[in-house]
């Protein structure tokens, strides 16, 4: 069976493979695709079969058509609900690593302030989030603080994990070749932190989408609202599940297709050299 | 018994002469943070432009006592002084040349850079462009024979490669003073003679004083004017013994009788310590 081996690589084709590893890339992809194509039918089937009312639990096809219906709406929404990811992502990617070298350069600075970082990702967002929208006037920059909140800590633990796991033999010897601090943190802390800090970053895409839904739960009817967690609140308010269905249907889509985009940059930048994504061959 | 002693032979050949010895190590003790007493009042005295080598069990110290020497690490007590001042390393302000090369016993390279940018990391770090250093590099993995393998990375590599582009980082800056530990211990034994011979070879043409971590008695007396057989528990040195046949040693030397009683001296010493 082409699936018995597990490894950890992942889905991007590379040149020279043999029959049984084609087979197993394939089979990687169709496999999966058949699983869900069945659990998809059996849905259709079993909510026609037994007359499920569409206001408890619609049928795929009622959804399909319902995303297709209310697109115009459901594509403004999911455009603000990126908006409020990615900046909260990019900020958080930027304040994370940063962080994370000053934490490296200074060890009173580290002692100082990870508590804090520490008390920010242990605190539930959900619970912290109407103090936000209360404290902060406009509610694109309140959204923005909770996801960023969530996003920032994988970057920052993971990035400072990195920064400290460079070989040791490698520091004496640019130890012995008077290397400066710049130089030591240029050439030799960075690339040994990057392949942490891109762990770190494809945890935190999907975290701050998270957040990013959950301040547009705790913002409600309040905000301005409209998000794809708006539209799923006021579906339910209109009892229109369908459409429900069709933004939970869009935010998972979006939670993948992040997944999927950071794990190609991380094989892009590690492919050469780091052990977690290739593939040798003995 | 710390006295370099020289013949007139190895004067000719290596370029040393009574003058004072370039390092001396004086009463050194080296305990780590765990209680490990890695050196206990070791005494050694590295003579200008001399071939030495260090030999000794596992765990007597010897890298240690490399790293030391490299400026790596504080002695716990006693001192190393050099003279005219310690070699340029990282804790002299110039940035000039840097005078110490330091090939580690792991080789110790950068996974996410090639071999070109392995080898030219000293270099960068001193300031010198990419464009300049093509040619000390590509000479330097010439002298390792690995010409051709610039654009390779290090997982690309066998281990005895990887160890021989460690060898070229610390030749490509010229250093004054060679510190190898155990550099050609995970290579196969033509390509070990062959680069022990390249090695006695720089070493006469560039004055270079170089001190040699091994484990084979054979290697030690075909390279060195001095070998320093070192035991263990605590770490210090148990016997030196002088090599005095001259050089240029081929493989001549390699198959003389000389040879072979130089080697049945130090095996017996390395057993001495051994058993010490
Ligand atoms: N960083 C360290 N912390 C604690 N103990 C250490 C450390 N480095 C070395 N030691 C101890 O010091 C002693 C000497 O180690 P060293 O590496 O110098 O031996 P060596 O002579 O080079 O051995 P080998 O030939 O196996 O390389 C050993 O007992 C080792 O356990
Ligand atoms: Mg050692």
């Amino acid at each position: 069976m082409t699936m018995s081996r597990p490894d950890d690589d992942e889905f991007i084709p590379l040149p020279g493979l043999t029959p049984a590893q084609k087979r197993e890339r394939i089979a990687r992809l169709v496999l999966p695709g058949l699983i869900l194509g069945f659990a998809v039918l059996a849905w259709e089937i079993g909510v026609t079969v037994n007359e499920v009312p569409h206001y408890i639990l619609p049928a795929p096809s009622l959804i399909a058509e319902t995303l297709i219906k209310d697109w115009g709406t459901l594509y403004g929404s999911l455009l603000v609900t990126l908006q409020i990811t990615f900046s909260a992502l990019i900020v958080a990617t930027l304040g994370g690593a940063g962080l994370a070298i000053l934490f490296t350069q200074s060890k009173w600075v580290e002692i100082s302030f990870f508590p804090f970082a520490v008390i920010l990702q242990v605190t539930p967002v959900i619970a912290i989030a109407p103090l936000i929208l209360i404290y902060v006037d406009t509610v694109q920059v309140a959204l923005l603080i909770c996801a960023w909140i969530v996003a920032f800590f994988p970057i920052l633990s993971n990035t400072t994990l990195g920064l400290n796991s460079a070989d040791h033999n490698l520091r004496n010897l640019f130890e012995l070749y008077g290397a400066t601090r710049w130089q030591t943190l240029l050439h030799l802390r960075l690339p040994a932190a990057m392949p942490y800090f891109l762990g770190g970053l494809k945890i935190a895409g999907g975290l701050s989408l998270i957040g990013a839904i959950v301040a547009e739960f705790a913002a409600g009817s309040a905000g301005s609202g409209s998000g794809l967690a708006y539209r799923i609140l006021e579906s339910g308010y209109r009892l229109n599940i369908p459409r429900m269905f069709a933004a939970l249907f869009m935010i998972s889509i979006t939670g993948i297709l992040i997944f999927m985009s950071f794990s190609l940059l991380n094989h892009v930048l590690l492919r050469r050299w780091h052990e977690s994504a290739i593939k040798r061959e003995n | 018994m710390s006295d370099t002693g020289l013949n007139p032979d190895m004067v000719s050949s290596g370029g040393a002469s009574a003058a004072p010895p370039l390092s001396r190590i004086q009463g050194v003790d080296k305990v780590f943070s765990n209680g490990t007493v890695a050196l206990k009042n070791l005494n050694l005295d590295i003579g200008r432009h001399e071939f030495l080598s260090l030999l000794g069990p596992s765990g007597c110290g010897k890298s240690t006592a490399l790293r030391l020497l490299a400026g790596l690490g504080e002695p716990s007590r006693g001192e190393i002084r050099w003279e005219g001042g310690a070699p340029a390393t990282g804790s002299a302000t110039d940035k000039g040349h840097r005078d110490i090369g330091f090939v580690f016993q792991e080789p110790t390279l950068m996974p996410w850079a090639t071999v070109f940018g392995n080898v030219y990391l000293p270099l960068k770090l001193s300031g010198v462009s990419k464009a300049e250093s093509v040619i000390p590099v590509g000479e330097a993995l010439e002298m390792v024979g690995l010409t051709g393998f610039e654009k390779a990375y290090p997982r690309e590599l066998s281990g005895g490669m990887k160890m021989r582009v460690s060898i070229a980082r610390a030749l490509v800056t010229r250093p004054k003073l060679l510190l190898m530990d155990e550099p050609f211990a995970a290579l196969d034994e033509i390509t070990r003679f062959k680069l022990n011979n390249d090695l006695l070879e720089l070493w006469r043409q560039q004055n270079w004083t170089v001190v040699f971590v091994t484990h084979s008695v054979f290697e030690s007396v075909y390279l060195s004017n001095r070998i320093v057989v070192m035991a263990a528990r605590p770490g210090r040195v148990y016997e030196e013994l002088e090599v005095d046949a001259p050089y240029p040693r081929g493989e001549d030397f390699r198959t003389s009788a000389d040879y072979a009683s130089h080697c049945r001296r130090a095996s017996d010493a390395l057993h001495g310590a051994i058993n010490a």
